[in-house]
This record gives C-alpha cells, sequence and structure tokens, in this order.
C-alpha cells in the first residue's frame, strides 16, 4: 500500500471521528443531571440579619467537612392567607439576605443551597422544612433578645425534632456582628 | 321575571344598546372615589343628562353629601336579615326610574340576603344591560387577583370581592390617586373616618409603607387596563372578550422566562429573574429542558422539587419541556407563551470540540422571536452584575 492511501485512509479516519464528536456535541448539549449525594448543613434564619458569628460558624463546618450550606429563609405567613400561597413581601426580604450569604460563601468556596419556607410561625416554618428536607447538621444561633430569632423553646423543640446533629450558638458579648442584604455584615 | 328584562320591556329602545361603565379605583378609602364620581356626575346633570344616585355611601363625610345635593337619589330599600334591617340599593327602583346615567358607589359590595344578586356588581351588570350608564367605585384590594397580595403586604384581608373580569367589563377606568402622606393627612384632619377610628386607622392599615404598596399595585392595574384597551382600539375585531383573550400575552407587556437546571445553582437565576420580574410588574415562568428519558429521581428529584417550592413561594410557574435540544425545546416555549425576556445563567468555558459551538445566547437569539430579549445572569464569584 503506498504511503498517500494510508495518509488518505487515516484522513478519512480522522475526519470521521471528528465529524462524529462535532455531531455529538451539537445535539443539543443536554446530558442527565448528575446524581450525587452532598451532606447538607442547615442554617435557618428569620428577618434581615444574622448573627455573623452563626454563618461563620456553619461556613467553617461546611468547609471543612466539604459539606453544602442551606441557608432557610422562615417566613411567616398570616393566617388570613393560605400556607401555600405565594408571599412576594417575604420573598423581596428573604432575596437579598439570600444573597449576601451565597456571596460569603462563594468566598470561601462553600456551595450553597438556599431554601424558603413557609409556616404559620417561624417554628411551624422549620418544623415543615425538617419534614422534607434531610440534612447533617442544623446550626441555630440562639439569642438574647426576646421576639428576635429563636427561643429558648424553639431550640429545646429542635433538639427533640430535628434529626441530625444540632450546634446551638449561645449568644456572647462578642456576638454583635450581623450579615445583612445592604450592607454585607454590620455590627450592632 | 329577570329585573333587567322587565327593564328592556319597558323601554326597547334603550337595551339596543348596553350602558357604558365608569369605574373610579382608588389604593384605599378616603382618596376621593365617591366624591369624584359626584362631581362627573354633577357635570353630566348640568351637560342635560338624566342623571340619578342609585346608592352612595357618604362615609359621613359632610364634603361628600354636600356633593350629592341636586343630584336625585332612588330611595333605598329596606330588607330585613335575622330581625336585622338593612338598607340596600332598589335595583327594581332604579330600573323602573331608567336614568340615562346611574351613581352606584361601592361595586364590590355583598348585597344582604333578599336582594336580587348577592353581590353588587351583579346588580351594575343588570342596570347596563337595561342601556343605562353607570358611574361605579371600587378599592383596588377587592380585585380577587391582587386580594392575597394585598392582604400580603398590609397584612389585612377584605372579604368582599369581584372578579377582575368586572374592572375588564369597564369601559373606563380612572385611577384616583393621592400620596399617601396626603391621604394620611386627610385622615387625621377627620375627612375619611370619624374621630374615634382614626388612631386605629392611623396604627393599622394606613402607615405610609402600606398605602405606598398598595399605590404601586393600584398605578399597575389601571397601566395594565390601559394597555389592554389600546390593544383592544388597534383591533377592532370579534367581541371585547375575545379581542382581549387573543391579545392576553401583549397586554400583560413583558413576560420572562428563566432556563433553569436543577442545580443548587440556579436558584440565584431565579432571584434575579423574579427581581426583574418585579420591577416589570410582570409573571415569571421557570423552564427546565429535561432530557428524555431522564429520570427525576435523587438529588434531581432534590433539586426539581426545591425548584418548583421556590416557584410556589415567588407565585411563578416552573415549567418541565423534554427535549433533546435545549435551543428547540426552549424556543418551543417562548412562542407558546409569549415570553419577551429570557434570562440564561452564565455557561462554564467551553472545552474541546465544544469551542466551535456558537454560544447558547446566540442560538437562543436565532431560534426565538424577533424581538425576544436574552440577558445572561453571572455566576457567583465570575463577577457581580447590577
Amino acid at each position: 500500500m503506498s504511503v498517500e492511501r494510508v495518509l488518505i485512509i487515516v484522513a478519512l479516519g480522522l475526519g470521521l471521528a471528528g465529524g462524529y464528536l462535532i455531531a455529538r456535541s451539537h445535539k443539543g448539549g443536554l446530558r442527565p443531571e448528575a446524581a450525587e449525594t452532598v451532606h447538607r448543613i442547615l442554617l435557618p434564619f428569620t428577618g434581615t440579619a444574622i448573627s455573623r458569628r452563626a454563618l461563620d460558624a456553619a461556613l467553617r463546618l461546611a468547609k471543612a467537612e466539604d459539606a453544602t450550606l442551606m441557608p432557610a429563609y422562615l417566613a411567616s405567613v398570616s393566617k388570613q392567607l393560605p400556607l401555600d400561597c405565594a408571599i412576594p413581601a417575604e420573598a423581596a426580604k428573604a432575596m437579598p439576605m439570600l444573597e449576601a450569604i451565597e456571596q460569603r460563601a462563594a468566598g470561601q468556596g462553600v456551595p450553597v443551597d438556599s431554601r424558603i419556607e413557609r409556616g404559620r410561625s417561624y417554628r411551624h416554618a422549620l418544623e415543615r422544612l425538617l419534614d422534607h428536607e434531610s440534612f447533617d447538621r442544623v446550626v441555630v444561633p440562639a439569642t438574647g433578645e426576646a421576639g428576635a430569632g429563636f427561643s429558648g423553646d424553639d431550640l429545646i423543640w429542635l433538639l427533640a425534632k430535628a434529626p441530625a446533629e444540632v450546634l446551638i450558638l449561645r449568644p456572647g458579648p462578642e456576638d454583635r456582628r450581623f450579615v445583612t442584604a445592604k450592607n454585607g455584615s454590620r455590627a450592632a | 321575571m329577570h329585573a333587567a328584562q322587565m327593564a328592556a320591556d319597558n323601554d326597547g329602545v334603550r337595551t339596543a344598546r348596553r350602558g357604558q361603565l365608569k369605574v373610579f379605583i382608588g389604593m384605599a378609602a378616603g382618596v376621593g372615589k365617591t366624591y369624584r364620581m359626584l362631581q362627573e356626575g354633577q357635570v353630566e346633570r348640568d351637560g342635560g343628562r338624566d342623571v340619578a344616585i342609585g346608592y352612595m355611601e357618604p362615609h359621613k363625610r359632610p364634603e361628600t353629601s354636600a356633593l350629592a345635593e341636586g343630584l336625585e337619589t332612588v330611595p333605598r330599600r329596606r330588607l330585613t336579615h335575622r330581625d336585622t334591617e338593612l338598607e340596600e340599593m332598589d335595583l327594581p327602583a332604579l330600573l323602573a326610574r331608567a336614568p340615562e346615567l346611574a351613581l352606584i358607589d361601592e361595586l364590590a359590595h355583598t348585597n344582604a340576603p333578599g336582594a336580587e344578586h348577592e353581590k353588587r356588581y351583579e346588580d351594575v351588570r343588570d342596570v347596563l344591560a337595561a342601556g343605562i350608564d353607570v358611574f361605579s367605585t371600587v378599592n383596588v384590594q377587592h380585585l380577587e387577583s391582587l386580594n392575597d397580595q394585598v392582604a400580603e403586604l398590609t397584612g389585612t384581608r377584605v372579604r368582599e370581592t369581584i372578579p377582575d373580569a368586572v374592572l375588564g367589563e369597564a369601559d373606563e377606568v380612572v385611577l384616583i390617586d393621592l400620596t399617601p402622606e396626603a391621604l394620611i393627612g386627610r385622615l387625621r384632619a377627620g375627612k375619611v373616618y370619624p374621630g374615634e377610628s382614626i388612631e386605629p386607622a392611623l396604627n393599622n392599615f394606613f402607615t405610609v409603607e402600606n398605602l405606598l404598596a398598595l399605590r404601586e399595585v393600584a398605578l399597575r392595574q389601571v397601566a395594565q387596563e390601559v394597555e389592554a384597551k389600546r390593544l383592544v382600539v388597534e383591533q377592532p375585531l370579534g367581541t371585547r372578550e375575545e379581542r382581549l383573550a387573543a391579545e392576553a400575552p401583549k397586554a400583560v407587556g413583558e413576560r420572562l422566562l428563566a432556563l433553569v437546571r436543577p442545580q443548587p445553582s440556579s436558584q440565584r437565576l431565579v432571584r434575579r429573574a423574579w427581581r426583574s420580574a418585579q420591577r416589570l410588574g410582570t409573571d415569571l415562568d421557570l423552564l427546565w429542558v429535561k432530557p428524555p428519558g431522564q429520570a427525576i429521581e435523587g438529588e434531581v428529584e432534590r433539586q426539581v422539587t426545591a425548584l418548583r417550592h421556590l416557584a410556589s413561594v415567588l407565585g411563578a410557574t416552573l415549567l418541565i419541556e423534554e427535549s433533546d435540544n435545549l435551543v428547540e425545546g426552549a424556543a418551543r416555549v417562548v412562542r407558546e407563551r409569549g415570553i419577551t425576556y429570557l434570562m440564561v445563567g452564565e455557561s462554564l468555558p467551553p472545552r474541546g470540540l465544544a469551542r466551535l459551538r456558537e454560544p447558547l445566547p446566540q442560538r437562543l437569539m436565532r431560534a426565538t422571536p424577533p424581538g425576544v430579549d436574552v440577558r445572561i445572569v453571572a455566576r457567583r464569584g465570575s463577577k457581580e452584575d447590577g
């Protein structure tokens, strides 16, 4: 066989292989989503600020355990509304908070999978979240301020109810910094 | 015999045309809807038209009552329900009186049992069917589709609602606008409620925040009505309902579609898309083009559930379209739903032979109808978009 023929055969082979690969990549690039199991750390919060200490603790844990952080905004839905109705006003509060948390997590290379959960009360929202999501740890900041965040009763309830390890951060004198939507973080 | 039919029999000429409906809409009580309705009623009467008040609620406001002077009022009728005597508009008497123009306050009012209809807007339909023009009033929170939204914004739910179609039937919708500060000033001056009700009202419903939100809702609502009517004028064929239905995708102005995948990173795209939809005052659809045969299980199922849940919280719609070609699947949905604005996440840098392929936004631009905008939302960490 002459050298020319060999070259022609090789060129044809390369052309066919290239054409096949191009056709495959032109098919739309839709491949089934990869199924994977990830560890999750739940960080439930309410309102428009979250304790920076709690967020940093959750991020440290997530980074150390190669886990995904799941910040969850708990929204209280008035009894006058159906529980599963759209809540644009609450969503408008949650969105910038979730953005701020995601931004902080991105800085530390921690993946985030956020949620907004509705309930008749914050505890009810958390209960609904526990019912249909799975995670390995829960990080909650305790608060000394009445009416803000989770009360002592809520935490006792969470310890009894959560099917995961619960890390409660007790309020400390140094816990005066918050992550907020507007400025990323602020001191109290 | 039906009340409207009786009027039709009495006056065959008038029933040849349906009466014209003009609705004065406002963000809350006290903005001056009834006042303006009476003012315009007076102008019509001065212009030589036969005007009568079918029902007016003065709310103990002397200025409003004074404006009704000189206009004939069809006496209310008394209905007894559980030993309580209630006053309602006398529909048969109004139809028998048959003025050219009837002023009927509070379109969303629920009638007492024993009246011809459960709701006042149904009475108004009878009056219109009898060929009588009607001026009426309504607050924006009484519109059925806005009731939940307003209740969430203000924490107060009104029980008396009207279907949105009733406002759609109006030939003219007039927004009675007032700044929140001006309305609160009127309230403080005792021009809206009597003295003992002022403080509770100021502490509950009539806050600047509530009124700002309601004002925005009212402005958007009337803007949509104006847009819908403009389109009707452009195409004068068919019935009004048919034309509105046919033009619905255009009448809403913009419609957004975000292309998502069952991955946590899609949530950021959804958030950006939702904020854009909020700014434009339009609906948001989320679309996942699912490869054929892909099972929705495990992590994929979890992420699809999360997207569906987020869509429900935001009032968006999650669509799942099966196709092995993302561009074709997305373009099909864009055409079907009248999408005007498409948002996609930033792709990872292409590798290997994928570099030879045209980027996704360009392919989407070519596949979708002209005029569809495509916006790329940056990945977290690559850059911050505004």
